[in-house]
Order: structure tokens, then sequence, then C-alpha cells
């Protein structure tokens, strides 16, 4: 197995390409680069609020749905569904909290991202049972059951969860008693990225070091010589690794709904389980390099945005350079490889 | 009601063009045994190309340089997936993150960050004597940007040239056995790369159709899932020509729907009907994967013994 230093070696090199890359845009782009980059630091890095309740707060979905991918594609899952069970998730999870709102915070709030977590699993499982049952290749279904999840919360907030109203596409708000609490009086970090941690470091552990872990592993390096030398199920690994993948990213929709939204409405996510793709793989879906790794893209993300506030550029731009530090890895791999051929 | 469904035929025509364009690109892409999810790149990037060439060459440079611009989302992703050797699904997510990003950053530094109303001209409606006046269905096939009519030659070129010319019989033994293919002369890797930037050039014509024949201007991220689209419909047309264009006609009718429910004034919730397009595609993929219409290879990465 790679060590995490040397993932770690090349993502930074990875890094310094990539912020070339930007400086030159906003050259050519014709943008103030001094202020841009100021405003980047500033929005991500520049105070404790920026810290508290913009950067980690957007890292928060990143790491539940990078966590996902990462542990998915560890098995050689490739589940780009991450966005429609995060979807699934939060819509569970608001409807739920909904019904049990006025229950006591120590019951409601668990059993409300237990609803998120097991939504997540269940929609993961319709693709995880497809493709155990008959074959159909997971890139395919889950990329289907996104616009499935997608069309499902713009039904359910027009329909059953939307507010009295009848007004705006969105759900009431979530009591306090199912809300994740905030981990600082003032700041919107929440609760959901203590846990999002504790499962960062769960999964790092389970992988590394137990049995099932190693199963895991095995079959992701190769199903056929896990199942003839290692007596391995690799099928049935990977569908359990499926759905928990998919309760994983449940569970980010739930965190992000009881945390941040206290409420389910269309845009609730925007794209968190495609950019969770690049965030795994930045990651080199190593559970304690994905955290890093997430707090990077928060980072950028809350630092784009202020860019756009302060600066004029663009806050697209941060998609280009979590597309190119992706671009950058694959690269890099490919270096390695050769080198050591 | 005649005229509301030969309306609602007519949109529905317009509204599968572009879908159907993408899919046809799509459909070779996959029969050589890639999935592209670049295709929602190359798009955008063909949106974006055909509002800068429509402004400085009128609408056929606007073509051309959408062409181009999904040509080159192509050619990414056939460089990332064969000269890198990287995974494709990785590759395509990054190559249209890259599309997005870049062309809504490109579009404010050019247009200004309120991207001001920035119109070109579209290419009109043009009726073909004697057939637009075919009942029912006259209006909806034959009266449509010019870009349809390429869109129907094209339709049954390709399966003509899939299923009856031996470069169609390449590109389909690469996505069945690319080993069997390069043992007898073909290179895998050729043919890929080939598919991938037909593909894209398709995928970008389709970002052309949205804004010479459709919108009359760029908005970001206006491809809007169309290259995701354009995957279940190659999917659920099991990989055929003729079945892509049914299939595209079908996605293009759920998305009119609404508007018929709406002007009838009927309560049903129309996200149940653009959804069921999806919901059926994995029907089907599920009820006929075992009598294999998918490429055997589709999805795996080319072995040492097939480059």
């Amino acid at each position: 197995m790679r060590r995490l230093d040397s993932r770690l070696g090349i993502s930074a090199v990875t890094l310094l390409v990539v912020v070339g890359a930007v400086l030159l845009i906003l050259r050519v782009g014709g943008y103030d680069t001094a202020r841009a980059l100021h405003a980047l630091w500033d929005g991500a890095f520049g105070n404790p609020y920026a810290v508290l309740s913009a950067t980690l707060v957007r890292a928060t979905p990143l790491l539940f749905v990078g966590l996902a991918v990462g542990l998915a594609f560890r098995a050689g899952v490739l589940n780009i569904g991450a966005e429609g069970q995060l979807l699934a998730g939060a819509t569970a999870a608001v409807g739920v909290g909904l019904a049990i709102g006025g229950w006591p915070r120590l019951v409601a709030l668990p059993l409300v991202l237990v609803a998120g977590a097991l939504a997540g699993a269940g929609w993961a499982g319709i693709a995880a049972w497809l493709r155990l049952k008959f074959g159909v290749l997971e890139v395919i279904s889950t990329l289907m059951l996104n616009f499935v999840a997608a069309y499902g919360v713009s039904y359910a907030v027009r329909g059953p969860l939307q507010e009295p109203t009848h007004v705006y596409p969105q759900t009431v708000e979530l009591s306090q008693a199912v809300r994740l609490p905030a981990l600082f009086a003032g700041q919107r970090l929440h609760l959901g990225y203590v846990i999002a941690l504790m499962l960062a470091v769960a999964i790092w552990w389970f992988l590394a070091r137990t049995a099932a872990g190693f199963r895991i592993r095995a079959v992701g390096a190769g199903a056929g010589a896990a199942r003839s030398s290692g007596g391995i199920d690799a099928a049935r690994t990977a569908m359990w690794v499926f759905v928990a993948s998919g309760a994983l990213a449940g569970l980010g929709g739930a965190s992000e709904a009881s945390g941040v939204t206290y409420a389910l409405y269309e845009g609730i996510s925007p794209g968190y389980g495609y950019s969770a793709i690049a965030v795994a793989l930045l990651g080199r879906l190593h559970p304690l390099a994905i955290i890093g790794t997430s707090l990077l893209f928060g980072a950028l993300e809350a630092g784009a945005a202020s860019m756009q506030r302060d600066a004029n550029v663009p806050s697209v731009l941060a998609a280009v350079v979590e597309a190119l530090l992706v671009l950058g890895v694959l690269a890099l791999d490919r270096a390695r490889r050769t080198r050591k051929d | 009601m005649p005229a509301e469904f030969t309306d609602f035929l007519q949109a529905t025509v317009r509204t599968a063009t572009p879908l159907a364009l993408a899919a046809y690109g799509e459909l070779v892409v996959e029969r050589a045994g890639v999935i592209n999810l670049g295709l929602e790149g190359a798009i955008i990037a063909g949106a974006f190309g055909a509002l800068v060439g429509a402004g400085a060459g009128g609408i056929g440079a606007g073509f051309a340089l959408a062409m181009a611009a999904g040509c080159a989302a192509g050619l990414i992703v056939a460089l990332v997936v064969l000269w890198l050797r990287a995974n494709a699904i990785i590759a395509g997510t990054a190559v249209t993150m890259f599309a997005l990003g870049l062309t809504g950053t490109l579009y404010r530094a050019l247009y200004g960050s309120q991207g001001a109303a920035l119109s070109v001209p579209t290419l009109p409606p043009m009726a073909v004597p004697g057939m637009s006046a075919i009942p029912l269905v006259g209006r909806a096939l034959f009266d449509q940007p010019s870009v349809t009519y390429v869109l129907y030659a094209l339709a049954i070129g390709l399966w003509w040239w899939m299923t009856r010319t031996h470069a169609g019989l390449a590109l389909r033994a690469t996505g069945e056995r690319p080993a069997a293919a390069f043992a007898a002369g073909i290179s895998p890797v050729r043919v890929q790369a080939l598919a991938l930037m037909f593909g894209g050039a398709m995928g970008g014509l389709a970002g052309g159709v949205l804004v010479l024949a459709q919108v009359g201007t760029f908005a970001e991220g206006m491809s809007a899932g169309r290259g995701f689209i354009a995957i279940a419909i190659v999917v659920l047309g099991r990989w055929s020509a003729p079945g892509v264009a049914a299939a595209a006609l079908l996605f293009g009718a759920a998305s009119q729907l609404q508007y018929v429910f709406q002007s009838l004034g009927w309560p049903v919730p129309y996200q149940l009907f653009l959804a069921l397009p999806y919901v059926l595609t994995l029907l089907v993929l599920a009820g006929t994967q075992r009598r294999a219409a998918s490429p055997a290879w589709l999805g795996k990465p080319l072995d040492d013994d097939a480059r």
C-alpha cells in the first residue's frame, strides 16, 4: 500500500502547477491579481468568521460525500451517484424532522440523521442491487438515479412537503430540536463537521486495520484475484460497500439539511456529489487525506465567493481550479507509474 | 386539440434535436467502449464557441467554432484516458467541470460581469415544401431549423456507416473485444480517440443548436445536464441508431408534457413525468442486460494486449 506522505507530496506538486494556471487565467482575464488573491485568502481564512462560518461549513458536506465516493472507489465501485444519495438523505431527514420536530432533541436528532443515512443507503441500494442482480453498470444507473432524485426533491417541495401557504417551493423550517447545534456561538459551523471527522477516522481504521477492510481493499485491487486466492465474495463485498457509500452521502444530506439550510428546497446541493469525485481522487481515496482535500475545496469555494464580491472575479473559477487539480493528479500518477516501470 | 397536439409534437422535435445530436456522438463513443461524461462539457464548450463564432463571423462561423470547441473537449478526454491511462469516468467528470468553469469565467471576462443580454442571430425554421403539409406530423418534422434536417441525414448515415462499412465494424469490434480488434490490425487507441473527438464535436454542435437555433444567447451552465441525458438516451436506445432517435423523442416529449398539462389546467405533478424516462431507462437496463445490447467492453480500460 502506498504511504500517506508520498500521496500528499504528489498533491502538493499538483497544487503548485494549478496555482500557476490560475495566475495565468487572472492575468489573461485582465483582473487585478493581487486584489483577487487577497479576497480569496480573506474569504477562506482571513478571520475567524471566514473559517468557522464559510470554509468549514462548505467543507462539511464535501467531507461526507468525499468519504462516500472514496470508500466506493476503493472497492472498485464507480459510484457517481453521491449527488442523488445526498438528496435522498436530505429529503428523508427533513421529512422525518418535520414529523417528529416536537420530540426531545436526544431522541429526535439521532432519528433524523439515521433517516438520512438509511435513505442514502436505500438510494444507492437500488444501483447496488441492479449491479449484483442484472450486471447493470453502476456509472449509468447512479447517473439516472441522480436525475430521479432531483425531480423527486422538486416534487416533494411542491407537493407533500411544501410549506402550508403553497407559495414557495420549499418546506417549513425544522424546529430547534432537530437542528444540529452550532459548535461556536455566533458561527455557522455545526456538529455535523465533528461527525464527519469521526467517520473519516473510523473509516481509515476500518480499512487499514480490520479483516473486512482488507477484503474491501483486495476487491478494489482486483476482483478476480480476491475471489480466487482469498476466497472473497467480490460481488457481495462490492454491494455492501456501495450501500455504505450511499449511507455516508445520505448522512451528508441530512447534516446539510439539519445543520445549515434547516429546510428542503431544490438547490440544496450545488453539485456536492460531483465535486466529491474530485475531493476523493485528490485525497488519493485515503480517508484522512480526504479531510485535507475537503478543507481545501471548502476554502476554495468560500474564497471564490468573496473573490467575486470584492474583486469581480467569477466564482466559477473555483470549478476550473478543481478540475485542473484532478487532471494534474492524473498526469502525475502516470508520470510516477512510468518511472516505476 | 389537433392544433395543440401539432404544437406539442413540434416542440418535442425541437427539444429532442440537441439531445439527439449529442446522443449520436455518444453512441459512437460508447460503441468504441468508452462512456464519456465529458459530453456535458463538450456541449457547454460548443454553446460558448457558438456565441463567440457567431459574434465574429455569423451563424456559419458559430457552428464551426461550436464543433471545434466540442471536439477539443473530446480530445482532452481522449488524451487523459488513452495517453495518461486514467479512469474515463474521472477524466470525463473533470473535463465537464473544467468546461463549465472556464466558459463561465470567460463569458464574464469577455462580456462583462452582468452578462448583458447579448443576442446572436438564430436560424429560422425552414418548412420543407410539401412534406410540412402532411397532417399531424408534417409541421413537427419538416418545419424546423435546417440543422434538424442535418440531424435526420446524420442519423441515417450513421446507421448505415456503423452497420454496413468496414470502419463501422472496426468501431464496434473495438467496443466488444479490443484485444481481438488489435490482433486483426485495428488500433483501438486510434479508434477510441477518433470516436471521442467525433462525440465531442457532436456535443459541440448540440451546444451550437441551443445558442444558434433556440435561445439566441449564452447563459452560464445552459447545457443543463443535456450531456448526461444524452448518455441516458443511448442506453434507452439500446446502443442502436434507430433506438437513439426514438429515445431522444421520448425524452423530448416528457419534458414538453409539463407545458401541455399546464395549458390544459391539469394539476398533474409534472416532475413525475420528467423523471419517468430515467426510470424507464433503468427498467430497460435491468430487463435486457442479460441479452447484452451494450458493447461488451463498455467502461473497461484498454489492456496492454490491445495497444
